[in-house]
Formats: structure tokens, sequence, C-alpha cells
């Protein structure tokens, strides 16, 4: 079925232009049980924590269990050759990702679980170690990485007070936190963190994972990873609409927030449905100025991976134009994960060249103030 | 019906700022191609048609007499269930409550007055929302629907040879639904049962299978609708503030449905099940689509019944009413995404009487179409789907 609608811009010959890459999204640590990532949690560890972590250690909502495809959820080929896990032997990752594609920037979002512990005291202190971590092994050592602030997001004071004591680091550019929380991220529980991350200018990301102990969909547990992976979006989806049906960036103007690891294929028919439904029902928000999509084109980005993949190239066509032509996109391929989107192949070569410039460089250049 | 009644206005689609203004009228989409076939040249189906129930009253009459006691003494007024808030206008278009009160959509009269005859619909299938799935009780829960199934047919069926019905069914206990399923499934006019989005276990679950094999065998449509009250929260993340969150966010609840129904085979231990997606509107699902055929690349190993592309199986299994559509200011968007769909049967009419959804009939759907898409649309998805 064609319903002759006309394309705004002719997509280009393919070509080989090259362009610059700055890829979003890499892992750096992950929650896997693996004696790696448990040296890593005892090196950096405050010393009065040590016995905690080694008697309890990491106990978040338990119960759920989807098993991830692949060991470690990686890539077969991402284990370095020195035995360690994938995503934390530098040298590998400049190898096998930064050099590779050439990458002008590259933004480290470590997954360590910090923010789902049910103990919220200790959850601080694995995200302090994990930051800690990253200054040590990751940001002294390779000028072309920036990294993400890992907070307890649960507790918002514990939050606050770690984004204050990094947030004037020149290697941090964003605070970090997952989307399956305890609660809807506008709630006010979590202001105090959004407080402390304007206080330097420091975006909010959102990122695939974590476990709030709710049931993983609004119709209860499902029983395979794929419905685990796949219904990520679904969450992301009730993070935007809290975010802005709570009011957060009528409070907090300047607050920008990215949504990582979430594809963004969902999202403008996220902000048409919401403004449908705020159409009828805005007198339940007084505090709201402005239609859902407004604040949503305001303050949301978007990195690309899992970047939905149409059967027909010109729907994607569509797909940027309903987003502005990707304005507010970055590139991520989500380094060293089985789904990685690779540079070289993840975005439609027939894009226009100004468009896929700025989905992969551009426009996280300028939003992450990388020069 | 004067075929004026369907034409789109002719005003703008969006305001200056690329919003449609919050208050007064909604505009209607502009024709952007296609025929100018007004749809009166149509016959026309509506999909989705409330008939609620306003008081548990209503229903004593179709009970045993245990449970009259147990109602009045217990006291007990009606599921627990807040899912269309009664003072919420998405609850009741304005003037569709009678006089005397009540639920909206609770009277055929205005059923006939304001649902039917601005279309001189043909066929309007009925969805009652009284949530038996909500009575944690079993045997209250069981009881309950049975008596509301025998209220359909003696208040709405019966005297309304034009309507259709959905069978309410305790879901949470799907061998008590099939019960149900089979007592009433032989009746002409009834042709969907009916499940609220909203579950306690995704109904991708082989527990449904029971409830899912009785509607094979009766040649029931299963349709699933807006809401529902589980008790677990309507998003992954927790409950939200707003009914507004709600409302808008039922559309991550069918997503989730469809995600489930597809990777847990449903569609494989039953090829002839055919199951309709209701009030959860339909500008979500080129996206979903996407993303599952994607990750279905990725994992299909993980759940290796699922032996084709999930897109086909929506397409061949599913379809979609069309309101609440969730339109896009530029009206190109929803012809875009409507291509996207890469289908000319997934979507059907509806008026979803009583919620209101937009404010003059000439915009219930506000897209002219190239036939064959504008007939499907108007009457034949449904004709064929729930073989009328």
């Amino acid at each position: 079925m064609t319903l002759e609608l006309e394309i705004s811009e002719q997509p280009q010959s393919a070509g080989k232009t090259k362009l610059a890459v700055i890829d979003t999204d890499i892992h750096n640590f992950d929650v896997y049980d693996d004696p790696v990532f448990n040296q890593i949690i005892t090196d950096y560890l405050a010393p009065e924590w040590l016995e905690h972590h080694n008697m309890i250690g990491m106990r978040g909502h338990y119960g759920v269990g989807y098993p991830r495809h692949q060991p470690n959820a990686a890539r077969t080929d991402a284990w370095p050759p020195s035995g360690r896990p994938p995503g934390t032997d530098l040298d590998f990752t400049r190898e096998q990702l930064l050099d590779a594609f050439d990458m002008d920037y590259g933004i480290l979002n470590p997954l360590a679980g910090a923010g789902g512990q049910l103990n919220q005291e200790y959850g601080a202190q694995l995200a302090r170690a994990i930051n800690d971590y990253q200054i040590a092994e990751w940001l002294e050592l390779e000028p072309r990485l920036r990294a993400s602030i890992l907070v307890n997001y649960e507790d918002a004071e514990l939050a606050a007070e770690e984004i204050h004591r990094l947030g004037g680091h020149d290697g941090f550019v964003q605070v970090i936190l997952v989307t399956r929380t305890r609660e809807p991220l506008g709630r006010r529980k979590y202001w105090k963190m959004y407080e402390a991350a304007l206080e330097y200018d420091l975006p909010i990301g959102i990122h695939f994972g974590g476990s709030g102990g709710h049931p993983l969909t609004g119709g209860g547990w499902p029983s395979y990873y794929i419905e685990d992976h796949t219904g990520m979006a679904q969450s992301f989806q009730a993070q935007v609409a809290s975010l802005v049906c709570e009011g957060v960036f009528e409070h907090f103007p300047e607050l920008r927030i990215v949504i990582i690891e979430g594809g963004f294929a969902w999202m403008p028919s996220l902000a048409w449905r919401l403004d449908q439904s705020w159409m009828r029902l805005r007198r339940e928000t007084p505090y709201l100025k402005k239609a859902p999509s407004e604040y949503i084109r305001e303050h949301f980005w978007l990195s690309t991976q899992p970047m939905e993949e149409p059967r027909q190239h010109e729907h994607f066509v569509q797909l940027l134009e309903q987003m502005d032509n990707g304005s507010k996109l970055m590139f991520a391929t989500d380094y060293p994960h089985w789904d990685f989107d690779s540079p070289d192949r993840a975005l439609p070569a027939t894009l226009p060249l100004e468009i896929r410039r700025n989905i992969m460089a551009e426009n996280a250049r300028q939003f992450y103030n990388l020069a | 019906m004067t075929s004026s009644a369907h034409a789109p206005q002719s005003h703008s689609a969006a305001t200056d700022n690329g919003h449609r203004s919050g208050s007064g009228r909604r505009t209607a989409a502009q024709p952007l191609n296609g025929s100018r076939n007004p749809p009166s040249t149509h016959s026309v189906i509506d999909c989705d048609i409330h008939n609620e129930v306003s008081s548990v009253e209503q229903l004593i009459p179709y009970l045993a007499d245990y449970w009259k006691d147990y109602i009045r003494g217990s006291a007990f007024s009606s599921p627990s269930a807040n899912d269309y808030p009664r003072g919420a206008p998405t609850s009741g278009r304005p003037g569709s409550v009678r006089a005397e009160g009540g639920q909206a959509g609770s009277t055929l009269q205005l059923v006939r007055e304001q649902a039917l005859a601005p279309w001189n619909t043909e066929i309007g299938i009925l969805n009652c929302s009284y949530r038996v799935q909500s009575v944690r009780q079993e045997d209250l829960a069981a009881d309950l629907a049975t008596a509301a199934n025998r209220w359909q047919i003696d208040e709405w069926l019966s005297p309304e040879p034009r309507l259709r019905g959905s069978l309410v069914v305790p879901s949470q206990t799907p061998a008590r639904a099939a019960d149900e399923i089979r007592r009433f499934g032989h009746h002409p006019q009834f042709v969907q049962v009916v499940l609220p989005v909203r579950s306690s276990i995704p109904y991708g679950n082989r527990y449904y299978d029971p409830l899912y094999a009785a509607a094979v065998e009766h040649n029931l449509v299963v349709g699933i609708n807006f809401g529902g009250a589980p008790g677990n929260p309507p998003t992954p993340v927790g409950w939200p503030s707003t009914y507004l969150e709600e409302h808008a966010g039922m559309a991550q609840v069918f997503q989730s449905q469809v995600i489930s129904i597809i990777a847990e085979g449903v569609f494989d231990r039953f090829p002839d099940l055919r199951i309709a997606l209701i009030e959860g509107g339909f500008a979500w699902m080129p996206s979903l689509m996407w993303r599952l055929d994607k990750e279905w690349k990725g994992l299909r190993s993980n759940t290796p019944w699922v032996r084709r592309a999930p897109s086909d199986y929506i397409r061949d299994h599913m379809r979609l009413t069309v309101q609440p559509v969730g339109a896009p200011p530029d009206p190109r968007y929803i012809l875009q995404t409507i291509e996207q769909l890469e289908s000319e049967t997934l979507l059907m009419f509806a008026t979803d009487y009583p919620h209101w959804h937009y404010d003059d009939d000439s915009e219930a759907w506000p897209v002219n179409l190239p036939e064959p898409l504008n007939a499907n649309i108007w009457s034949q998805n449904a004709r064929s789907f729930y073989r009328l």
C-alpha cells in the first residue's frame, strides 16, 4: 500500500562519506556475578562498607530472572584477550570500539544496580565506588572518554550528595539512572536529584534496565527475555509521561533528559497520545502550562540504539520527519552488548548527509558540550 | 444521515504553534488525498460501543439468593475499579448520562440516539466494562459475569438487533471464563469475549489457554479493551499520580500485551484465534512492529515457536479500533502511520461511545483514504474479522 506521501528530502546516493562518530552509550561496568566486577567494587568501596559487601553484597528486588541470551549480554567477540569481562578492559575497548570506528568521543554508562539496592546507603556507596573507578581507570587514561555519574536514584538526597561530590569534575557529563524505578520518575521524591544535577548543568540519562519491584509490564510478569528486552520501551514511555505530567519541567525549566537504549520510534505516537488525553483531562493538572508534546520537544533527547528498523526505507524517513529530522537523536552502540548497533551500518546510508552527520556526532557534541 | 455529516471540516488542522488548541472545538484533519467518497456511501460497523452496568441492582435479578443476601449484607456495590473515573471527560461525553444519573453508556435509548443514529450504523459491537476480573472471590466473580451476560441479552441484544455483544468473563480464572464462553457462545449476537487490557498475568501466558480454546471453539473474537483493575500498577515503574498518565499510558499496556501474545506463542497454539485491540489507539503500532521484528531477529532462539516475523502475526491475527485516534498535530503523519502498518485490513471504525474523544460526529474518523482502505475501515474489515 502506498499513500503517495511527499517526502521532503530525497535520499542522497549512498556515498562513503566519512562522518565523525560520538558514541553516547558505552559500558565499562555491568551487574553480572564475576570476580572482576567484584574486585572493582572492593578496590574502590569505602573500607567501612567492605564487611557489609562481603557478607550481604548486592541485594535488590530479587525473584526476577530472564537469562540474557549471551553471557553478560555481550557480543561473543567482545571478551578481551586479557580475560576480563566485556567492557572492563580499556585497551580492548579502544581497539574494538574507539579506534576501530575512529570515534571523537564516547560516553561511559556504568551499570551497577546502585539504585536498585534494598539497602539505600549501600547503594550510594556502590555508586561512589564505581564513580571513583571510572575516574581512575577510564577518565584519567583516555581523553576521548566522558562518563556518567552513577547515583542511587531511589534516595534523592544520597544521589544529590554524589552529584555534589563529582559535579565539578570535567570528565562527568551526565547523571545516570535506569528506567525501571520504584516509582515513576516525575514523583517529587526524585526532585532533589534533579535540582543537584542542574547546579552543574548535567543532563539526566535514563538508561535501559533496572528493577523497581513491580511486574515488568502493566499487564503483569512476562515469561521470556525477548519480552523483558522489548518491553523496556514501555517503561521508558511511562517515565516520559510521568516527568511531563507531574510538572517536573515547570519546576525545572532547564532540566534535560536523555533516553538511553530505549529506541526512539515510539516517541512521536506517545507525544500525540499524551496531547490527546491532555486536551480532555487538562484540568486534572493545572500546573501544566502547555501541551505534553511541547515539554517533550524541549526537554528530551534520545540515543538511537536499539534503532527500530522499518522494512521500508521511506518509513524510516517519515519517522525522522516526525522527529524534527532527528535533531534530538544521538548515536549509540551499546558496546559491548549483543544488540550493538554498528556506526558504519546502523543508520541507513541513503539518509541525507546532514541528518546522518547530526545523529552520528554533532547533536551529541553540542548536547554534551564536547569540543 | 446526510453525507455532509461526515465531510471533514475545511478549517486548518493545527494552530499556529503546531498543536491543537486545548479548549474549544477540536479541529478535524483536512482531506489529504485519495477519494472523497463520503462515508455515507459505505455501511458503518462501529466496533466499540460501551454498554455499562450502572449498579449491581441491575444484576440482582440474575443472581442466586445466596449472592443477593451476600451483596445486601456486605454492602457490595461494584467491583473495585476506577479505570473510568466518573467525572473525567474521557469517561462520558456531554449528554451521555441520563438526567436521573447512572453510568455513561448505560441506556439503550441513548446508545440508539447518540451512537447508532448519527452513522446509520448497520452493526454496533458492545463492550461492557463490568470488572468482574477485579473481584477476588472466584465464585462471585464468575456469577457476576453470568449475570452481566444475561443482562446484556435481556436489556441490549434482544431489544436491538443491530447490536452484537461481548461476553464478560472472569479471565483471572480461565477455566471459569471458558465455562462462561461455553454457556453463551452459541448465542448468535455474542461475537466476542472482552478482556480488560490490564491484567495480573500477561495474555500471552499459557495460563489463559482454556479461555482461548473456548473462544476459538465458539468462533468468537477475543477483544482486549482499555482499562482494568488487576491490583498491580498500570506501568512497569509503579503507580502514576495522574489519571492523565494512566489514560495516555494505556497504550503501553496494549503494547506489552501484543509483545506477550506474540512471543509466548498464543497464535502458534491457536492458529484460528483472532484478537481485537479496542480503545487502545493505533499510532504506536508501526514502531512496535519494527522493534519486535528486530528483537525477534536477534532473540528468536529464545522463543522458537515464533516462526515468522512478529509483525506478520499481528497482520494476520489482530485488528485495532480507531478511537481514540491519538492523532498527530500534522495530519500528514496520520497517513504515514497508516501506511507504515503495511496493511489494508488492520483498522476498524469505532466511536468508543460514550467516551469523549471527538467533538463532532464528523470527526470520529477524520481521515479520507483511498479505496478500498476507506470502505475497509468503515465496515469491511470488521465484517470480515467478526464474520458478520
